[in-house]
């Protein structure tokens, strides 16, 4: 038992690492694809390819004086952008990575732990997550960094809701909550007519997939739904008042969300780590990283909404499309394709 | 049940130890020098007149209140979900009466214009 204990965390903490490097490349990333985008190179004087520009920053932040502001209710003001950094990650404790295997005699599991609720966990600590944004605009005593927070407070809270909702359809399919059971349910092929196609829930669950992913963009607070932050009415929002590395705190934990909701979105919809020939970790990888890209791509791309407009979304839109979609996939699973 | 749960409490642990480290080091390196006038709230260059703390939207209370209703939906159709190949058409026709309740409040409330942000 201890044993087991061991190497899960040993994964664990293997994953928390690869974690904070991948999120400071994806910094790298984002900026690179963006200036492309935009019809410039992006860093390109530190490393190759600008590669070393992370570190760059990450040093610059770290020697960054740490002001707080006179009127900050001081405790909450410095743990505040603790609380973002550490929940983020924990999200990717229940994505699998690969199956067993055995390592030196011992059965190593490739994924952190597999939780029976898996998927409620991953959402629960989303809306845990958020928990640093208010409390870090509300301690800050600025006006604007409390409107963002309370923005930030109501649209994440919206989100929320559909993107539960929208995963009803998948657990219907699935019958488990469990990541690792999902994943094996899809890695079973159909065959429709002789053509073997793979039972990847984005195929039979395409409304879902676009209501998840707009939700999903809208919960880690990410353009075009990135009004907590924005820079042109709020100048800043709930980050106006901090500096230096708690800063960057609130950053790292808004790529690290970025990173594990791809993650998560590749192995609820995409298969994980199901591919077409040899099973692995690399297709989580490839997957993952088109929804990064897409993540930027919408960055590149799209305007604010206006807050109106956000909230007219949630409630208006994707609300009627979520609970037409549960409702629909239960009449399928009931009578149609694949009837119990 | 136990290794499953505390596996993510070790990591909780770490990634708070991580946390601050990353603050500690920074307190090795980075300068302190406070003055009055940084110490402000920055409201681009006006002094500040009232409260931060004021008053705020009541809309913000609407969709709290929203939420919490959809949410424990949200929590009542997972486990429905779950067992849907055994609860069969039964369990189905009771999901969806439960659905279409709610479904008739969201109704009523846009026609009540609780859903207008203006």
């Amino acid at each position: 038992m201890y044993e087991h204990l061991i190497s899960s965390y040993i994964v664990g903490f293997i994953v928390l690492n690869v974690l904070l490097g991948l999120m400071a490349y994806m910094t790298w990333f984002e900026r690179k694809v963006l200036a492309r985008f935009q019809d410039r190179l992006g860093p390109t004087r530190t490393g190759p390819f600008g590669l070393l520009q992370p570190i760059a920053d990450g040093v610059k932040l770290l020697s960054k004086e740490d002001i707080i502001p006179a009127n900050a209710d001081r405790l909450i003001f410095l743990v505040a952008p603790l609380i973002s950094f550490v929940l983020a990650p924990l999200g990717a404790a229940v994505i699998p990575f690969g199956r067993s295997i055995t390592l030196f005699g011992y059965n190593v599991d490739l994924y952190v732990t597999d939780l029976n609720i898996a998927a409620l966990y991953v959402l629960a600590l989303g809306s845990i997550g958020v928990y640093g944004i208010i409390l870090g605009g509300y301690a800050s005593g600025n006006r604007y960094s409390l409107l963002g927070a309370l923005r930030s407070a109501a649209q994440v809270v919206s989100y929320e809701v559909v993107l539960g909702l929208s995963l009803v359809g998948v657990f219907i399919l699935s019958g488990s909550l469990s990541l690792l059971q999902i994943v094996n349910e899809q890695s079973q092929s159909l065959s429709f007519g002789g053509l073997q196609v793979p039972n990847w829930y984005i195929l039979s669950q395409p409304l879902a997939f676009a209501l998840f992913l707009v939700a999903a963009v809208a919960e880690t607070n990410r353009s075009p739904f990135d009004l907590p932050e924005a820079e042109t009415e709020l100048i800043g929002g709930f980050h106006t008042e901090y500096s230096g590395f708690r800063f960057s705190f609130f950053f790292l934990a808004e790529y690290i969300n970025m990173i594990v909701v791809s993650l998560f979105a590749s192995t609820l919809f995409l298969g994980g780590i199901d591919g077409p020939i040899a099973d692995g970790v690399w297709w989580l990888v490839i997957k993952a990283l088109i929804f990064l890209f897409f993540y930027v791509w919408l960055r590149a791309t799209l305007p604010r909404f206006r807050y109106d407009q956000l909230m007219g979304l949630a409630w208006k839109v994707l609300m009627p499309l979520v609970f037409l979609n549960i409702a629909l996939t239960g009449l399928i699973r009931l009578f149609g394709i694949g009837a119990i | 049940m136990l290794v499953d749960y505390g596996v993510i409490g070790l990591m909780l642990l770490s990634a708070v130890l991580m946390g601050s480290m990353l603050l500690g080091l920074g307190l090795l390196v980075r300068l302190r020098n406070p003055t009055p006038a940084k110490l402000q709230p920055y409201e681009s260059g006006v002094p500040d007149v009232d409260p931060p703390k004021g008053r705020y939207n009541p809309r913000f209370y609407v969709v709290a209140i929203l939420f919490v209703v959809f949410d424990i939906e949200a929590i009542f159709l997972f486990p429905w979900a779950v067992a849907f190949g055994v609860l069969g058409l039964y369990g189905y026709i009771e999901a969806m009466a439960f659905i279409s309740i709610l479904v008739l409040g969201l109704l009523y409330e846009w026609k009540k214009g609780a859903l207008e942000w203006v």
